[in-house]
């Protein structure tokens, strides 16, 4: 079982939802959709379900054409960011809803509804009314809905995002668990860096309604193919630094002159961008060749036991996250530094410039 | 804990105690003043006791006219919330078409009731109005001065023109803040319309329908204007509404002893359903909560 994306766009009025897109997405693979809010997670994710005809392209399930066949008929299970459950019903018939509108025996609903909310902790509330239940029991009534489903293609819009930390913690582990079991293919978006590498599986990248990239979730965050890749699979933000390469040397906009790292020494002469994760910044040099920033703190943001550093470097605005705190006052002058083989490198048009070798630090 | 006792906070309570007993209190004195005594001109006034409340509750004109209330608004309500909650379904639900719609609909409600109570009159004239006229050049024979069915139907229709539009908006406020999911939710699960309407629309929109319901209830139950104006209370009784009874009594009569007893009987049962539609609206909502 997988589900094609053929060439999908979607446009309404003047606006471009989706630009042309073409994924396919193996069966019980977990996909996570990452991008900012209104990057077209969600309007991709209506795609794939159905809820949305594509403007150009086809939906493909199985190699089946499956474009023009409604939702209702594809055997989809999506939950959403708000916690949605049929209020005047008890947990229990929300569980059945989907059951019994395929008319299944009473018997074996009774049993399946049990089995998922045994799964998602639910049994003592099968009595209860949606609104009765805690944010994140009633998430888990929408997620046992999804899953008595038995659903070919579950989709998950941000399931998480309106929950407190430690549920969704404890959520994060348990989903991909008891859907990728089920062997349905299983999407699921973030606006989160951190949860995409927390869940593992595959990655796809979005940004402006363009899918950047698509592959293993380690892979595409260790070697981003573009700029924006790296730009929206990075929390705290990327770092980014505009050179030109001259002979062996890096010229910044303001006329600060760098020594070139080895590795980027083959690259032709002409305008880059550099990026640096935010993590990679460390405030003593670990090797002679590393890479110092002279920069100004403008906020200091405490996690106890890490320090975000906010910095002004020029023109640009950078983040350091460096380990224990250090609580500089603003405005003081500090001398960042970065290891040679962990900058990235993009060309003019944003693509990534390094040679592969090197990424295998980041 | 130890509490200061001041006095002077009383000061502050002051001036609410003022302005109840002026809009409220003495005035409804008066009326009390009026139920208990009887009055022959040069304001000589005699006592009376109970007799005019006495008199009222066992009068058949009385009854007549609380039973002629509670099946008005019945019918109202029977025929507005329904059609309140199938227009506001209908209504669009975004562009160019719903500031039309939203103000279409206000229309009705923005009219004063006694103009609305004169529109109709007009309208159902079968010599000069068109409701009227054109009845009579179907061939239809509708007199709502004369027949009883067709003064109700009148009555009963003129309300509706003026008050469903309330109920829908009121409804349709309801249905615009459920969230566009539970709406892909049930698609998803293949759910009917009417499953739509019975498990996610008519939950979400319960809490305005209350509000709908009483308010609708309570004003078709205090109704007086409009059918003043239109039927003037007739043919003969037929639409005597209590208020309008109360009028007839208390100014074309100036029976003023056993208007006022009417008066406070009148306001007693209007507290006493309010109380129940309270009590009932705050328990639901309750319930509603858990639900």
């Amino acid at each position: 079982m997988s589900l094609t994306v053929d060439h999908v766009s979607k446009v309404v009025g003047r606006d471009t939802h989706i630009h042309p897109t073409t994924l396919t997405l193996a069966a019980g693979s977990l996909n996570v959709l990452l991008g900012a809010t209104l990057a077209g997670k969600t309007s991709l994710m209506r795609l794939m379900a159905g809820l949305d005809k594509p403007t150009t392209g086809r939906i493909l399930w199985q190699g089946q054409d499956v474009t023009a066949k409604p939702v209702q008929e594809r055997n989809v299970a999506m939950v959403y960011q708000q916690f949605i459950n049929y209020p005047s019903l008890s947990v229990y018939e929300n569980i059945a809803s989907p059951l019994k509108i395929r008319g299944l025996p009473k018997k074996t609903i009774q049993a399946k509804v049990h089995e998922a909310a045994e799964l998602l902790k639910l049994t003592p509330m099968l009595k209860r009314r949606p609104l009765e239940l805690s944010g994140g029991q009633q998430q888990r009534c929408a997620l046992a809905r999804a899953l008595v489903k038995e659903a070919d293609l579950v989709l998950l819009d941000e399931p998480l995002a309106n929950l407190d930390y430690k549920l969704r913690e404890e959520l994060r582990v348990e989903l991909p668990r008891i859907f990728t079991a089920s062997g349905a293919v299983f999407v699921y978006t973030t606006t989160e860096p951190t949860e995409a590498l927390l869940l593992g599986g595959n990655t796809i990248t979005l940004h402006q309604g363009q899918v950047t990239q698509m592959g293993n979730t380690l892979e595409v965050y260790r070697y981003p193919q573009t700029l924006t890749t790296a730009q929206v699979f990075s929390d705290p933000p990327l770092n980014t630094l505009s050179v030109t390469k001259q002979n062996q040397l890096l010229k910044t906009l303001k006329g600060q002159v760098l020594a070139c790292p080895l590795a980027l020494q083959t690259l032709p002469d002409a305008p880059y961008t550099l990026g640096f994760r935010p993590h990679h910044f460390t405030l003593q040099p670990s090797s002679p060749h590393d890479l110092a920033f002279h920069t100004q703190v403008t906020v200091v943001e405490l996690s106890g036991s890490e320090s975000f550093i906010h910095l002004k470097h020029e023109e640009e605005r950078w983040v350091a996250l460096v380990g224990g705190i250090h609580d500089f006052p603003l405005g003081s002058a500090i001398t960042l530094y970065v290891a040679p083989e962990q900058v990235y490198c993009f060309n003019e048009q944003g693509k990534w410039m390094s040679p592969p070798s090197l990424a295998q630090a980041a | 804990m130890n509490k200061t006792w001041n006095n002077k906070a009383w000061w502050m309570v002051l001036p609410v105690v003022l302005l109840v007993a002026f809009s409220a209190v003495i005035p409804l004195m008066t009326v009390v003043n009026y139920s208990v005594q009887d009055t022959f001109g040069n304001n000589q006034f005699f006592w009376a006791g109970l007799q005019w409340f006495e008199e009222i509750v066992n009068s058949e004109r009385f009854h007549d006219a609380l039973i002629r209330q509670f099946i008005f608004s019945a019918v109202i309500l029977a025929i507005e919330i329904p059609l309140g909650i199938f227009i506001a379904m209908n209504m669009p639900k975004k562009g160019w078409a719903v500031p039309v719609c939203l103000v279409l609909m206000s229309l009705p409600l923005l009219i004063p009731w006694n103009v609305v109570g004169t529109i109709w009159q007009i309208f159902g004239r079968v010599d000069i109005g068109l409701l009227g006229a054109s009845m009579k050049a179907l061939g239809i024979d509708y007199n709502y001065t004369q027949n009883i069915a067709d003064a109700w139907i009148t009555v009963v229709v003129m309300d509706v023109w003026h008050w469903t539009s309330l109920v829908a908006l009121l409804c349709y406020a309801g249905l615009q803040s459920i969230p566009e999911a539970y709406y892909q939710a049930a698609r998803i699960d293949g759910a009917s319309t009417w499953a739509i309407f019975r498990y996610i629309q008519l939950p979400k929109m319960r809490g305005v329908l209350l509000i709908a319901v009483l308010l609708r209830f309570m004003d078709s139950f205090m109704i007086y204007t409009e059918p003043f104006v239109v039927t003037g209370g007739g043919p003969g009784n037929a639409t005597t509404f209590l208020s309008i009874d109360l009028v007839k009594m208390a100014i074309g009569q100036f029976d003023l002893g056993p208007a006022a007893a009417f008066s406070i009987i009148y306001f007693l049962i209007i507290l006493l359903l309010s109380w129940v539609f309270y009590t009932v609206m705050t328990h639901l909502d309750k319930q509603g909560q858990k639900s």
